[in-house]
């Protein structure tokens, strides 16, 4: 009789265990899961940083045949571009892309006053892939950011917190530009 | 989004576990029907009907789960296209699989059709979008990147995949009720056999092959009400999901605006493909309206709806302005409750893009120059202004501007 019951008892609570068991198991996975979809988005931003460096070349030569009186303002470019190639560190990186973007925009200005260039093919060309190449890389962040801030509620909310607490799930940043204006420079108009 | 996914996977389950037991009933009855034994032996028929019901099923479902994607792709008349065919139209794509962390961008495939329409296929692993002629000579860059997000919505909240898999049992239900409905018309040779016999038996076979016959009518409707129902909830799903990828609901909305300001049809699409397309191919916009039968909500009220997204661009925002104009909620407590505020980029008050005509002139011609540049055509740009478009045919040497003279050398390959 006691036999049963001890067997009954001790049955329960190995189940109850095993079921907490997967539970853990299963938050874990899905921690997991989270933190390499936040390492993923923040790979992306930097392969859309090395897209638009790729470009630059390319627009400045077109820029070139057309905008003679524009040194300036290509070198300018140039600079920002081989600045943020070379820029280390993460706050140094961003302020290097910053500068990179008000040159481009800069350049795109003057651009306006080339009608010629405007309508060239090439140009019309790379002119696209700026656009797209701008737009990719807010949408990488935004979906760094989108991602961070689902992984980090996620290990905040009970009961997983007990999970992310235990393993050391550690809180990650998000991607934050210093002041409005500087969100709004990269979008390029033509 | 990772909350809304598994809500949507949630009640896909149940919805494919409904329709799967419809199929096996229907199975069932067709099966007892059709193969019962001399002595009335139901069971051993209808176990037989089952199994048969199961091995059409299963066998479809390896076929579309292997090659759904092509087929659905090669009947709707589609081609694939690259991104020096489509700079723009392939970017853009690219640029909402990133918004959409998608784990790989789906390929882009382009339909010749006036109707403007797009649609999605696929696993997010393994996806692609199509979109028509149409379609791409009318919308403004913000406007394909709207209805893009959509279709990218489509295949991260995993619509499509659960479209291909109920989309098979829909078919197979309509085929087995078919064949049985043929069977009666040609044949009918189990009932008649097994009414010859015994007179208890007969009855009994009467009885059944009534219910057989009312369920073989409405098998495939009931199938169809499940495939729909969610199907237009799903619409909605995916609006929200453009929303919060393009962080620009005035984009799709005005997008919607111009799909549904033109009627005509989509030569290619047809009833099982048609929940597929951002709106319906098949139907008039505004025909139908909000019916069991539908396969899309009314355009005008998605329209409506993201519109009065007040400045928000996320889940939250857009189940605000889904119960202000439709008296209920669309999106779950649970998802709405990790779901942060998120801002709309740029402009915060909706204003329509108004186009300017030769827009429109251009965006036309872009599109055709795609289908000229997959039908291998070169192209020469001539000083004066004009582009020359070389059919892959031409075999002369020199080829002379029609406007100014000029002669300029072609290639031949």
């Amino acid at each position: 009789m006691v036999l049963v019951l001890v067997l009954v008892v001790g049955g329960f609570v190995l189940f109850m265990f095993l079921i907490l068991l997967a539970w853990f198991f299963g938050t874990y996975n899905v921690l997991v899961r989270m933190r390499n979809r936040v390492t993923n988005a923040w790979a992306q931003i930097d392969v859309q940083l090395k897209r638009r460096h790729d470009l630059i070349p390319n627009l400045v030569n077109t820029v070139k045949g057309y905008a003679k009186h524009e040194a300036s303002t290509l070198e300018a470019v140039i600079k920002a571009r081989n600045t943020a190639m070379t820029a280390n560190g993460v706050g140094a990186q961003a302020a290097a892309e910053g500068e990179l973007s008000g040159a481009l925009s800069r350049l795109m200005v003057v651009v306006e006053q080339y009608p010629d260039l405007k309508a060239n093919q090439n140009f019309m060309q790379v002119q696209e892939e700026l656009t797209s190449t701008e737009n990719r890389i807010s949408f990488a962040r935004q979906a760094y950011n989108d991602s961070v801030m689902e992984y980090n509620t996620k290990r905040e909310m009970v009961p997983s917190n007990i999970v992310a607490g235990i393993c050391k799930f550690d809180a990650k940043e998000l991607f934050e530009l210093k002041d409005e204006a500087e969100r709004e420079a990269p979008e390029v108009k033509f | 989004m990772w909350e809304a996914i598994s809500a949507n996977r949630s009640k896909s389950i149940v919805l494919i576990v409904l329709m799967g037991m419809l199929l096996a009933l229907l199975g069932a009855v067709i099966g007892g029907v059709f193969f019962a034994g001399e002595d009335g032996m139901l069971a051993g028929g209808a176990i037989l009907g089952v199994m048969i019901a199961g091995f059409i099923w299963f066998v479809m479902t390896l076929v579309a789960l292997f090659q759904g994607r092509n087929i659905l792709l090669s009947i709707s008349g589609a081609r694939e296209v690259s991104h020096s065919d489509a700079p723009q139209l392939y970017n853009i794509v690219e640029e909402m699989s990133i918004a959409a962390a998608l784990p790989k961008p789906p390929k882009v495939y382009i339909m010749e059709d006036k109707a403007p329409n797009a649609f999605a296929v696929g696993t997010p692993e393994n996806a692609a979008v199509a979109i028509t002629t149409g379609l791409l000579s009318v919308l403004s860059r913000d406007e394909l990147q709207g209805v893009m997000a959509h279709e990218i919505g489509h295949i991260k909240n995993l619509d499509t995949k659960f479209m291909t898999i109920a989309g098979v049992m829909m078919g197979t239900i309509v085929i087995l009720a078919d064949v049985f409905m043929r069977g009666l018309i040609f044949g009918g040779g189990g009932r008649r056999r097994s009414s010859s016999s015994d007179k208890g038996g007969g009855q009994l076979q009467l009885i059944l092959f009534l219910i057989a016959l009312v369920f073989a009518i409405l098998a495939p409707l009931f199938a169809q009400l499940l495939y729909l129902a969610c199907s237009r909830s799903r619409e909605y799903l995916a609006d929200a999901s453009a929303a919060v990828f393009t962080r620009y609901p005035e984009g799709l909305a005005s997008a919607l605006e111009k799909i549904s300001a033109n009627h005509s049809k989509l030569a290619s699409a047809n009833r099982v493909t048609a929940p597929m397309y951002i709106v319906n191919p098949i139907m008039k916009a505004h025909a139908g309206g909000n019916s069991l039968f539908s396969t899309h909500p009314p355009t005008n009220e998605r329209i409506k709806v993201l519109r009065s997204m007040g400045g928000g661009a996320g889940l939250k925002d857009y189940n605000e302005a889904f119960t202000k104009i439709c008296g209920k909620a669309i999106i779950g407590e649970t998802t709405l409750r990790s779901a942060e505020v998120l801002k709309m980029r740029g402009i915060t008050t909706p204003e329509p893009p108004q186009l300017p005509k030769n827009d429109i002139k251009r965006q036309t011609r872009e599109a055709t120059d795609i289908l000229h540049r997959l039908n291998h055509f070169a192209f020469i740009s001539c000083p004066c202004g004009v582009r020359l478009k070389i059919p892959p045919q031409f075999n002369k040497p020199i080829c002379k501007c029609p406007r100014c003279g000029k002669e300029h050398p072609v290639k031949i390959a």
